[in-house]
């Protein structure tokens, strides 16, 4: 019985290093993110090839590195679930799993945007919005998955086992997309060729990738408070906190 | 080397926000009959699952012959023998099929030990049937069949005697007891009168709507 | 009962046990089951056929279309069909209790599930392969063509089936597992498909085709060193969890 409580111990601890690390990554984040945005919509230089349209990759760029980013952070801590049996890391990939959802939807939606312009259509059967859109379907399956098994130490190893596999086939089916794609559409114009950005392009984009970390960040704490509000609540430690 | 062959200590398993049990203690020596009770619902059949290692959602260590449950596996799983509330028959094999794959685990047992063992059962006339043309306790007993073939010198029986007539029961008591003179272990929970000597109990309450707090 | 005669000393066993008979009982049990539940066998076949006769009604009979599609055709249905067999994977045996069992055994779990899935290959996957030279001819597909579809489908479908063994044993004992199976394991078969389908294309303009075969055997070499373990994690918790 002590030995249950005294695990509870370190979920107690991330939730107040979390609520004292949360404003930082939320002020930093907020101005680097809208510094990076303003000045790529409106004050970089327009592309010499694709003119205003560009401009898209500001949001694009960084969600779609989110996107990818995210889910192999969630592999990470699917891994310390299974070995270490570590409670955070499973509130972790609970909580981030529907962020990454929503960032790699942005990441389609912009892409598609950007096809307008670019291609007249809304969407185009190309490698990276493929790849992206299968990514979509890996988190689906994560959600779903999670949401199907009711006890929680289950749902979070079996998470935990689908998010590896996931993982491991990132890279080939990334692979597969892109050989797909040659086979298919030799050499159009493709989202991410560009071959020397001045850096009153990139800078901005660097920007806008770390500050939309950094928001990431601060939502990942916010919805793992939350969980582990959630998780502990017949905890005393919860119950005085919410009195 | 006094160790038991099987040893929990401060066993406590937490199912669906309410506690099944906690503390249980319990230490399984060569030669004894562990009987597990309680009422239903008290967690009887959890506690014999991880004891069999098949459940992972508890506190608490298990020991085999002293050593963690979770390194010493292979030899544990070894030297066990667990039968659960679904027998583990193929609807559509035969007895004898049953039988052979049930324990093609430790191999070496002859075609002739298996019709033994299914007549020690009194299925012998029903060995070419398929399983699913026979009663729900004659399926139970082509698992039980494997018992008397067995050299696992631990048992965990879950309900193992349930839909087994009188007789049936009987010449199981009777099994059981041989084994417990020879240096084995069993565990079982079941809800017949056993009569055999020297058995012991362990009580599970049942902790019906006990919040998980301080 | 002469079988409870004499009964020795009962210790402790210490030496190990050995595997391949109980992988040979596993895969012979599974095949006598397979084999007297006949309609299990039969349907994923009919519906591989029904599926490949939707698209000539739906799209189009033309010899061209046909001819184009065909092999793409041919291949999703093939993994919608392997899609469906799998529900039967494991859940006869967790029903049962039969898995149970299997994960008490002291065998490697990794080589029980290995064997359980080839033998679920035998019954489902062979059979789709058997059947699809005579579909490739009414889709109006070449010889060649259709030898190098079989081919592909003898690499892939195996891949199929190891990876689609990870969603059925993750989705084990859930209402509602066979949507959610489909939802887990569709996107990652969709590099099996990509390379399956694209080996067929080039095969069809005359180019080589033996590293697009290697390909397919990378995924095969992987999907049948990784995807055991993954299952034999995910029947743990599946059955942990029951």
């Amino acid at each position: 019985m002590w030995q249950f409580f005294h695990k509870l111990g370190s979920p107690k601890w991330f939730y107040g290093i979390a609520g004292r690390l949360m404003p930082w990554f939320l002020v930093p984040g907020l101005l680097l993110l809208l510094t990076g945005i303003v000045w790529g919509l409106a004050f970089a230089p327009p592309d010499y090839l694709q003119g205003n349209s560009y401009r898209i990759i500001y949001i694009h760029v960084p969600t779609a590195f989110l996107a990818q980013a995210c889910y192999v952070m969630m592999a990470a801590a699917g891994l310390v679930t299974l070995v270490w049996r570590l409670k955070l890391a499973d509130v972790f990939v609970k909580a981030v799993a529907p962020v990454g959802a929503v960032v790699t939807f942005l990441a389609l939606f912009t892409g598609s945007v950007w096809g307008k312009p670019t291609w007249g259509t809304w969407w185009i059967w190309d490698a990276r919005l493929t790849s992206m859109l299968i990514l979509l379907f890996l988190y689906f399956g994560v959600i779903a998955l999670g949401n199907a098994i009711a006890d929680e130490k289950s749902a979070a190893r079996a998470v935990a086992v689908l998010v590896l596999v996931g993982v491991v086939n990132i890279p080939i089916i990334k692979y597969s997309v892109e050989w797909w794609n040659t086979l298919h559409q030799p050499a159009t114009l493709k989202l991410t060729e560009k071959p020397s950005m001045p850096p009153e392009m990139w800078v901005p984009l660097v920007l806008s990738i770390v500050g939309l970390y950094l928001l990431f960040g601060w939502l990942a704490c916010l919805r793992m408070q939350t969980e582990i509000l959630h998780r502990e609540r017949r905890a005393r430690w919860v119950r005085e906190l919410v009195e | 080397m006094s160790f038991p062959l099987l040893q929990a200590t401060s066993l406590s398993c937490e199912r669906d926000d309410r506690i099944l049990f906690t503390g249980v203690d319990l230490a399984v020596e060569a030669g004894s009959l562990l009987r597990v009770e309680g009422p239903n619902g008290a967690g009887k059949t959890t506690l014999l699952r991880i004891l069999a290692g098949l459940h992972a959602g508890y506190e608490g260590e298990i020991l085999w012959c002293g050593e963690p449950i979770r390194r010493a596996r292979e030899h544990f799983l070894r030297n066990l023998l667990y039968i659960g509330h679904r027998p583990g028959i193929k609807p559509l094999l035969t007895p004898l099929e049953n039988l052979g794959a049930l324990l093609a685990r430790n191999p070496g047992m002859t075609r002739d030990q298996q019709e033994e063992a299914l007549e020690a059962v009194s299925l012998l006339p029903f060995a070419h049937i398929p399983c699913h043309h026979l009663s729900a306790g004659q399926q139970r007993r082509v698992a039980l069949a494997r018992l008397y073939l067995s050299d696992e010198p631990l048992w965990i029986l879950d309900e193992a005697f349930t839909a087994i007539d009188r007789a049936g029961v009987e010449s199981l008591e009777r099994l059981l007891e041989k084994r417990m003179a020879a240096g084995g272990a069993i565990i079982l929970t079941t809800h017949h009168r056993l009569s055999i000597q020297g058995a012991q109990s362990l009580d599970l309450q049942i902790h019906a709507g006990e919040a998980l707090s301080v | 009962m002469s079988a409870m005669q004499k009964l020795p000393r009962l210790t402790p066993k210490q030496e190990s046990v050995p595997v391949w008979p109980a992988c040979w009982a596993v895969l012979r049990r599974d095949l006598l089951s397979s084999l007297r539940q006949r309609q299990d066998l039969f349907n994923p076949l009919v519906f591989f056929v029904m599926v490949v006769s939707l698209f000539p009604l739906g799209v189009s009979p033309e010899k061209a279309f046909l001819s184009e599609a065909g092999a793409g055709i041919l291949w999703v249905a093939a993994l919608l069909s392997t899609l469906l067999s799998l529900d039967h994977l494991f859940r006869h045996d967790f029903e049962e209790g039969v898995l149970e069992q299997l994960l008490l055994q002291p065998q490697p779990l990794y080589l029980i599930v290995l064997t359980k899935v080839f033998a679920h290959w035998l019954v489902t996957g062979v059979p789709l392969i058997l059947m699809t030279p005579l579909l490739g001819l009414m889709l109006q597909l070449d010889g060649n063509s259709i030898a190098c579809l079989c081919l592909t489908l003898l690499l892939g479908t195996p891949v199929l089936s190891f990876i689609g063994a990870i969603g059925a044993a993750l989705t084990l004992g859930l209402r509602s597992a066979g949507i959610l199976l489909s939802l887990l394991v569709i996107p990652l078969y969709i590099p099996v498909l990509i390379f399956g389908t694209g080996t067929v294309m080039a095969a069809g303009q005359g180019l080589p085709i033996t590293s697009h075969l290697a390909l397919l055997g990378a995924l095969l070499v992987l999907a049948l060193t990784c995807a055991p373990f993954a299952t034999a994690a995910a029947l743990r918790i599946s059955v942990s969890n029951s």
